[in-house]
């Protein structure tokens, strides 16, 4: 394959690995010391901040103007109390919807597009795939003015579906290209054999390939879903009330216009509440995530 | 590849359904509706309204603006505000991409060669990446606060530092870092772990230390990726506005391009000069990915040609 760049592509990641990491490294007894340090101080370096939100949202009263490291009398208030919360988890219920709506429109759509894309003969394939390329490093704000403008005109304004809609900027280009590129790994055998028992291309893609890109339509789904629950500009550009407002926006307007109104507890609490099931999601599909990051990003 | 070599289907493949190339189109279609309905119309009204003087006060209730010219441009230029912003999203995108490219590269480094544990530390090094861009707001704001952060015990300082000039723009850049360096670092670790190993033995054998490994091989092979990584933070830090909305909402030095042109067309509903200053945005940021889709034009070809 000449065409493979330099750089990690999803096959040779996951199954080189292991083999290339022995190989290059030196057959040393140990990893020396100073290498444990810096794995210690990697860790902190990602963790230590999570921690500390986490430590800010178990204090109440008194405890939240010192800054201890680990609260004195960690408490759950901050979290029974953004529970009650209405205005929030409706904003949870929001999020959700606009980003499941979303990655499955995204991951369906797409990957009709990067079946034809990676498989099938047709022309301007390169053209296209270089449209969606730009159309996923578009700085949102050029969109967000038109539609702020367009939705009120059109009552899309601060509307669930008005957010699905631009969502698609980012969830159909990242869908298609990730998926072009797991299309690609699947051997071609399976689907000519298909093809030769009479199977339509439509079906060999609907029987044979969905089937077996599986786990890329899995990867693609979580990054999808991550970049949706993330997306703060068109959220709060394109919506006024609890009716619409998803989670960032909604966490973020905690933040008074004053630095002494702003109830750190609870804003802290319902931080770390909507960053669990993301931290869930990495923990679990670790392996995939890192694959579909480098498909998308460094295969570029 | 063994999946390159059977071609004996394709003329039987166009002898069931709909043909190959109209399925294609077929296929794509939607995407390529969806796309066009909700990125290149927009962009294309956006351009619209910034040669319009559109504002409420201009054109009180009206839905009809006067046509501008490039008038909204040439205020836009000669407004102190915009060329402040300017500056702050030029300084805030060299620092934090440098910044992320080192510390990413390091922290690479050193993943490649702790091979234990590597998984759970790459598990760990997901964890920033995960955390919502606003989320890592509010916890730097927590962190810098000046009675409840450990920032100030620490450094042994007193600063109110997202109430100073070039302190707020610092918090912004070094948050942002938090964030993506641990990106950049998978990225990095991606392209090292391709370069094969026997060249570093080799080199070994031949004498060479560990810096001239680094330089000669290393470098030169994970340039590609490197690249490829730069640019893709650079497009990134240069539509900002997350992290300056929720720290300081632009105040003390941190308003970026993204959040000023934001700012004048929904506070200030100036939506021509408001567009003009995002399609100034969207125009800087085309120019860089226009190098970056040139710098992996080669890979799209790879992608599409036909096998």
């Amino acid at each position: 394959m000449e065409a493979a760049t330099a750089t990690g592509r999803p096959r040779a990641t996951a199954r080189d690995e292991a083999t290339t990491t022995a190989k290059r490294l030196p057959k040393q007894p140990g990893t020396p010391w100073w290498v444990w340090l810096a794995v210690v101080a990697i860790v902190i370096f990602c963790l230590f901040p999570f921690y500390w939100l986490v430590n800010i949202s178990l204090k109440t009263g008194a405890d939240l103007s010192s800054a201890d490291l680990v609260p004195p009398h960690p408490s759950l208030d901050n979290y029974s109390s953004i529970l009650q919360n209405s205005d929030f988890t409706r904003a949870l219920g929001n999020s959700a919807i606009v980003a499941l709506v979303t990655t499955a429109l995204g991951v369906i759509v797409g990957s009709f597009a990067a079946y034809a894309l990676a498989r099938l003969k047709m022309k301007f394939k390169f053209i296209l795939l270089g449209v969606v390329l730009s159309i996923s490093t578009f700085p949102q704000i050029a969109i967000a003015a038109p539609l702020f403008r367009l939705w009120s005109d059109i009552g899309l304004y601060n509307t669930l579906i008005g957010l699905v809609i631009p969502y698609l900027t980012f969830a159909l280009p990242l869908s298609i290209y990730i998926l072009v590129s797991f299309f690609r790994e699947i051997p071609r055998d399976l689907e000519e054999a298909a093809l030769v028992d009479g199977a339509t291309n439509f079906q060999a893609f609907r029987k044979v390939i969905v089937p077996l890109a599986a786990p890329g339509l899995a990867t693609t789904a979580i990054l999808a879903f991550i970049a949706a629950w993330n997306e703060f500009l068109l959220a709060t550009t394109l919506t006024s009330s609890r009716a619409a407002r998803t989670v960032p926006v909604a966490i973020s307007q905690f933040t008074g216009s004053s630095q002494f109104e702003v109830p750190l507890g609870t804003q802290s609490a319902a931080s770390v509440l909507i960053s669990v099931p993301l931290i869930l999601l990495v923990l679990l599909f670790q392996k995939r995530i890192v694959a579909g990051l480098t498909a998308g990003a460094v295969k570029g | 590849m063994a999946a390159a070599s059977v071609s004996a289907g394709t003329a039987k493949r166009r002898s069931g359904g709909v043909p190959e190339r109209r399925l294609a189109w077929l296929m794509t279609s939607p995407s390529i509706f969806l796309i066009a309905l909700v990125a290149v119309w927009p962009i294309i009204y956006a351009i619209w309204l910034s040669l319009h003087e559109y504002s409420l006060r201009q054109a009180g209730l009206s839905r009809w603006a006067s046509p501008a010219g490039f008038g909204n441009y040439i205020d836009a230029f000669g407004d102190t505000e915009f060329q402040k912003a300017v500056l702050v999203t030029l300084i805030f995108t060299i620092a934090s991409v440098v910044l992320e490219t080192f510390i990413g590269l390091v922290m690479a480094l050193i993943m490649a060669t702790a091979f234990k544990g590597q998984g759970l530390l790459r598990t760990v090094v997901l964890v920033p990446w995960a955390v919502l861009t606003v989320v890592t707001a509010i916890m730097w704001r927590t962190m810098v606060d000046a009675n409840l952060g450990f920032v100030n015990t620490i450094l042994g300082t007193k600063t109110v530092w997202l109430g100073e000039e070039p302190q707020a723009l610092i918090v912004m850049i070094f948050a942002d870092v938090w964030k993506t360096a641990p990106f950049m670092a998978l990225l990095l670790l991606a392209g090292l772990q391709v370069i094969p190993g026997e060249i570093y033995e080799a080199a070994k054998v031949d004498g060479a230390s560990a810096w001239q490994r680094f330089q000669k091989i290393t470098l030169p092979l994970l340039m590609p990726a490197l690249l490829v990584a730069l640019i893709f933070r650079t497009l990134d830090a240069l539509r900002v506005f997350d992290l300056p909305k929720v720290l300081t909402n632009g105040a003390n030095g941190t308003t970026s391009l993204s959040l000023l042109a934001q700012r004048t067309f929904q506070e200030n509903r100036l939506y021509g000069e408001g567009a003009a200053i995002s399609i100034i945005t969207f125009i800087i940021v085309m120019l860089v990915s226009f190098a970056y889709i040139r710098l992996v034009g080669g890979n799209i070809r790879g992608m599409t040609e036909d096998r």
